[in-house]
């Protein structure tokens, strides 16, 4: 009897230590979520303040009974938020399907096709990824400049293209396609380039998807490049115009409108996240760092 | 054959042409701007070659501030980052319910414009007119003055920046983390419950030897993207850096590059050779320390 006793001791303290750690544990990762979130909610809220709401409240109020989208209406009027967001459109997509362009054809390249020297390429391919982009930076400001193509958009995209590391992953991917598919597709006379196109890109298209998504993200919050060959506010990228409104902004501070301008740049690539969560979060764990 | 090996060149023709006139070359002249003295950009000539602009940046108080600021944001962010990241991890791994939502949020600011939602850490903690904002609201409960975070005193410019640039570098290393957590072998828990190991034995005896090659993965690109910072600092301070006392190394090199006090780009070149020269030498250290500490063979 006595025994029986001990051991539910034992097993009630067991139980409440376990509870104990649980709580702890989701009190801990509420507090961070709590932490990552605060900052989109304040946007959110600051967003739909009227202006004299704002600016009447010495104590920040932590809600609003009267949401207004008056500065939503501002932000797209009073200033260029909407050229900044065409031009951020097109070196988007432009950036990203020139990237698919040159990737997919090197991939291939390296995956498929045979040629002298092919080892020693790839490697030196290899050793380029070590070369930090703040380097290189210098000479393609003085390059793009003497090409005079500042303030054009061949200027933004060219530089902005190649990301070695994505044609190493396409190829890795590649290189997984069983040859028999290859030399059947020969047999029946299939040419190089209608085989990749036919057989290649849908068979590896998780990791086309997963690169393309990464480069939009790229290229949409990219700003020091930008930023760099870039002053006629007519080539303005998000990034660029978001520091343009914050400085010369709406010809006085008006806080509630900039954060609507905020909330406009990031709720698309919060969407896109939302839908293509998991190839984001399976392609940034295999090599991708904040950019 | 000829024609086989033709075709191979060709489909890898676009990335050697990118590659060569953006990456390769740029890489070169960076070492050989850093050389030539004097030299005029508009011109595009130079008077002499020598070490002059290394000794000229090297002597720039604007400089040395961005070393400073730089060095004081590295050495405070990658020990607390990776140490938050490391408990959270440790948190999310050990749950079943609502896993999927809190991995989903702590992802978030992977994806968000970093200017954009600096502007909303800028008005959390600036300092106007019309309100103390809402961290000077929080810092009034517990009985201290209202302090300017943006235009302020050095320290307190230093910890917002410190906490926004934790607050952006975060997601990467939770989901590196996580999914380390996750692919350790089970048998070893197992094995651990089976001795009535307690739970911190556990994690210090099994856990953190286990997943030691990817702390030092986290640890070294922590490193170089903290001597990397710029963007961070420009959100929540504006484009003016140096005014601000907040310039990074970074933001040293584009500041001679262009802008107002632009247009020097053997200067950048030499700066920018210099933080490398340091970011390498850190790397090197952290490798060699790692060696002696990581268990790669398991």
């Amino acid at each position: 009897m006595e025994h029986k006793t001990e051991y539910e001791r034992i097993e009630k303290q067991a139980r409440a230590r376990r509870v104990a750690t649980g709580a702890l544990t989701y009190v801990l990762l509420a507090f961070w979520a709590l932490v990552v979130l605060f900052p989109f909610y304040w946007m959110v809220l600051t967003s739909v303040k009227s202006y004299s709401a704002y600016n009447s409240e010495y104590i920040p109020q932590l809600f609003t009974l009267s949401p207004t989208l008056q500065n939503y209406v501002d932000a797209f009027t009073a200033v260029s938020l909407g050229r900044y967001f065409l031009n951020t459109i097109v070196f988007t997509v432009a950036t990203t399907l020139l990237m698919l362009l040159v990737t997919v054809l090197a991939a291939y390249a390296f995956a498929r096709l045979d040629f002298r020297g092919k080892n020693l390429v790839f490697t030196l391919f290899l050793s380029l990824m070590m070369i930090p982009n703040e380097l290189v930076v210098i000479t393609n400001f003085v390059t793009i400049t003497n090409m005079d193509m500042r303030n054009t958009f061949l200027g933004l995209i060219l530089p902005s293209v190649t990301s070695v590391f994505y044609i190493y992953l396409l190829k890795e991917n590649f290189e997984q396609v069983p040859d028999q598919l290859y030399y059947a597709a020969k047999v029946d006379g299939t040419s190089d380039l209608k085989y990749l196109w036919k057989v290649m890109m849908p068979i590896c298209k998780p990791t086309i998807v997963t690169i393309t998504i990464l480069k939009a993200i790229e290229c949409w919050n990219s700003y020091v490049w930008p930023r760099l060959i870039t002053d006629d506010e007519k080539y303005f990228l998000v990034s660029n115009g978001i520091q343009e409104i914050r400085e010369n902004g709406f010809g006085r501070e008006n806080i509630p409108a900039m954060m609507a301008a905020v909330v406009a740049i990031s709720v698309p690539l919060i969407v896109i996240f939302l839908i293509f969560r998991k190839s984001i979060m399976a392609g940034v764990s295999r090599g991708g760092t904040k950019g | 054959m000829e024609r086989r090996s033709m075709k191979g060149w060709l489909y890898l023709l676009p990335a050697i042409l990118f590659l060569g006139l953006f990456l390769v070359y740029p890489l070169i002249d960076v070492f050989v701007y850093s050389f030539e003295e004097g030299y005029n950009f508009a011109s595009q000539t130079y008077h002499g070659v020598g070490g002059y602009n290394y000794a000229y940046v090297l002597r720039d108080p604007y400089f040395l501030q961005a070393v400073r600021n730089t060095f004081i944001l590295v050495v405070i962010t990658v020990p607390l980052s990776t140490g938050i990241a490391l408990l959270i991890s440790a948190g999310l791994s050990s749950i079943k319910p609502l896993r999927n939502l809190f991995q989903t949020v702590y992802f978030l600011p992977y994806v968000t414009n970093t200017l954009a939602v600096g502007l909303v850490f800028m008005i959390l903690f600036k300092k106007t007119p019309y309100t103390d904002g809402l961290a000077n609201l929080i810092l009034g409960w517990f009985g201290h003055g209202p302090i300017d975070f943006i235009d302020g005193p050095y320290a307190a410019k230093m910890f917002v920046l410190c906490l926004y640039t934790i607050w952006v570098v975060m997601p990467f290393k939770i989901l590196i983390l996580t999914s380390a957590l996750a692919s350790v072998n089970q048998s070893y828990y197992n094995a651990a419950k089976v001795d009535g190991t307690s739970r911190f034995r556990i994690f210090v005896r099994i856990t953190l030897p286990m997943i030691s090659p990817t702390l030092v993965y986290l640890i070294i690109t922590g490193f170089i993207g903290a001597f990397k910072a710029y963007s961070d600092a420009v959100a929540l301070f504006g484009t003016n850096l140096n005014a601000a006392e907040m310039n990074t190394i970074v933001g040293y090199v584009y500041d001679m590059l262009y802008g107002n006090s632009g247009g020097y780009p053997s200067y950048a070149s030499a700066a920018a050779i210099i933080l490398f020269a340091i970011v390498l030498t850190i790397t090197c250290i952290n490798l060699l320390v790692s060696r002696k500490y990581v268990q790669y063979d398991v």
